[in-house]
């Protein structure tokens, strides 16, 4: 439950962030279901309460801010803008049921294209001095570096294509791996498939194999047969790119010890370099508050696997000596979702929300 | 006495009714076909004939201390089943796989990897994503979550679900085929990794009932005539 504490310290964080120049915002608890549903896919189902409205359809108790709160900002905000908000979040717990199912966030959000090391700094700070008391433990990532490696693939649009839009989906990007660098064998039901489209026409195929029922059509049959047909001739590939993405789903340093094996890795996937110059100049921004970059431990594929799709930096910040607890505050950037929400405009922002409920039980 | 939820018709019923009596434990419905009530010879039982949907939720409930339902149910019913329900055995009847299915004239797609691809490609060319049609939510949702497929809606079907592919409500379904004739006959196929759940008819105990020492002992001795039945 949230209790008169939890709600008390939630206003001094607020007033906290206000102080540090964001104008505060509201956002509706019911939010309709399908934008959430349309960015999430049908896993919001298992982690938001959802409810009917006659008139609107169906609507979900807020799970996250961000959301609304981008909406909010590319339906008219100010260029650049910084918000605050706090408020309660609603989490259905299916696994768990230790976890609470209601709690407050506390946020902070940066929509600022003039210097992005900058505002991922100033974010990062600004959460960390708002939990200084109780000395958390910092933990950074940067998914930005691990799209850049897959756009720097040497292989077909499609493929690259398709990795980029399992980034946050391990399983999936581990057997799409697998299989673009030709370790995995083709099912024998496809290769006979494969081996009569190479003679026979396809459209005949399709018509053959059974009545069209269902929106999709032969065309689109067609058309993916095509892609299929295309993507056999596109070499694996290489073993040394292959091993640049291991390399970065698997590193794990001190972030003053991340860059110089990055560059090296740049070497080999060129394309990493623009990504590798943003981690730098995000260091430098990070220790010129007083971060300094021993002190921060780092993994770029943190955050993969959150809920929220970050595309660059990604944080958290942790209860020191209690690991069972989830992190007391995460954060990241997440430029590609103000395009998706901005129809047409986008703008890079960042965030970061603290959960103050976790804090009361902590010394 | 221990009470012992049944399926209250069908041949779910008549199939459990046979189960238990060849075990040595005579179930029968008193009073009239209409009447929910049964009477157990043989054991401290007390028989509650109920709808199998409803077994899973009153297990959970602690309402009956023993049910028979098909394990596809309590696993789309009750969320961490394992936690509230414990499998005392499996009846060897009533079988059903819960599947996954599209049309046969998707001649590129047999597998969950072409599934993700075509969701993708359906939803840049459609504006909206690939619809599947089915009654088991949960079930479906995380067992394409496990392995990664994204971009998909779940449409929600209690009935006719392989109809639903032919009437433009959805693209692909998951449902219980025991034979596959009605996929046939609907020009559906089942995808080559496609099997969700293979279900049965299952004998669960509840973890949520109140269990007296003699109640236990009713148990324990029940449950040696059946597993070794």
């Amino acid at each position: 439950m949230i209790t008169a504490e939890d709600r008390a310290r939630a206003a001094d964080l607020l007033a906290a962030f206000v102080a540090a120049g964001a104008t505060r915002v509201e956002t509706e608890l019911l939010q309709p279901a399908g934008t959430l549903l349309d960015l999430y896919g049908e896993d919001i189902r298992a982690r938001a309460f959802t409810t009917q409205d006659p008139l609107a359809g169906e609507a979900m108790l807020r799970p996250d801010f961000t959301v609304p709160v981008v909406q909010a900002h590319m339906s008219g905000g100010a260029d650049p803008a910084r918000y605050c908000y706090m408020g309660e979040v609603f989490r259905r717990q299916e696994i768990d049921e230790g976890r609470p199912r209601e709690y407050l966030q506390v946020g902070y959000e940066v929509f600022d294209r003039a210097d992005p090391a900058a505002t991922d700094a100033e974010v990062f700070d600004l959460l960390h001095r708002a939990l200084a008391p109780w000395d958390p433990i910092p933990a950074l990532g940067d998914l930005g570096l691990l799209i850049a490696a897959v756009d720097g693939l040497t292989t077909s649009d499609k493929r690259r294509a398709a990795l980029r839009r399992h980034i946050w989906r391990p399983v999936r990007f581990r057997r799409l791996m697998e299989r673009f660098a030709g370790q995995t064998t083709t099912p024998a039901k496809r290769a006979a498939l494969l081996a009569r489209l190479a003679t026979e026409d396809a459209a005949a195929l399709i018509d053959a194999a059974g009545p069209a029922v269902g929106l999709r059509d032969g065309e689109e049959i067609a058309a993916r047969l095509a892609a299929l047909a295309e993507d056999v001739t596109t070499p694996p590939l290489s073993r040394t790119e292959a091993e640049v993405i291991d390399a970065l789903l698997g590193m794990e340093t001190p972030l003053s010890h991340a860059l110089s094996p990055i560059r090296d890795l740049a070497v080999d996937l060129p394309g990493l370099d623009v990504a590798a110059d943003r981690l730098e100049a995000r260091a430098e921004a990070l220790d010129r508050r007083g971060h300094a970059p021993h002190t921060l431990p780092f993994a770029p594929a943190r955050g993969r696997s959150a809920m929220e799709y970050y595309d660059g930096f990604t944080f958290t910040l942790s209860a020191r000596g209690r690991p069972d607890l989830p992190a007391l505050a995460t954060g990241g950037r997440y430029d590609a979702l103000t395009a998706v929400l901005g129809q047409g405009r986008s703008i890079p922002a960042v965030g970061g929300v603290i959960r103050p409920g976790l804090l009361g039980g902590l010394t | 006495m221990i009470r012992l939820g049944v399926p209250s018709k069908g041949r779910l019923m008549e199939k459990t009714f046979e189960w238990f009596g060849k075990r040595g434990v005579t179930l029968s419905r008193t009073g009239s076909d209409r009447e929910y009530a049964g009477h157990v010879e043989g054991a401290d039982i007390a028989l509650v004939l109920l709808s199998a949907g409803e077994i899973p939720r009153e297990l959970a409930l602690g309402h009956i201390h023993l049910g028979v339902t098909g394990s596809d149910l309590v696993r789309e019913k009750l969320t961490r089943w394992a936690t509230r329900v414990e499998t005392v055995t499996q009846m060897g009847f009533g079988h059903a796989d819960l599947i996954l299915a599209v049309p046969k004239v998707w001649i590129d797609v047999d597998t969950l990897d072409d599934l993700d691809a075509v969701a993708a490609q359906f939803r840049a060319n459609h504006g909206h994503r690939l619809r599947i049609a089915t009654k088991y939510h949960r079930l479906v949702r995380e067992f394409l979550r496990e392995h990664g497929v994204a971009d998909y809606r779940i449409v929600d079907s209690q009935g006719a679900t392989e109809g639903t592919v032919l009437n433009h409500t959805a693209e692909m379904i998951a449902d219980i085929t025991s034979t596959g004739e009605t996929l046939r006959a609907n020009h559906l196929k089942v995808l080559d990794d496609g099997l969700i759940h293979a279900s049965q008819a299952t004998l669960f105990r509840s973890r949520a009932a109140s269990w007296s020492k003699s109640q236990t002992e009713t148990f324990d001795a029940l449950a040696d005539r059946l597993r070794n039945g």
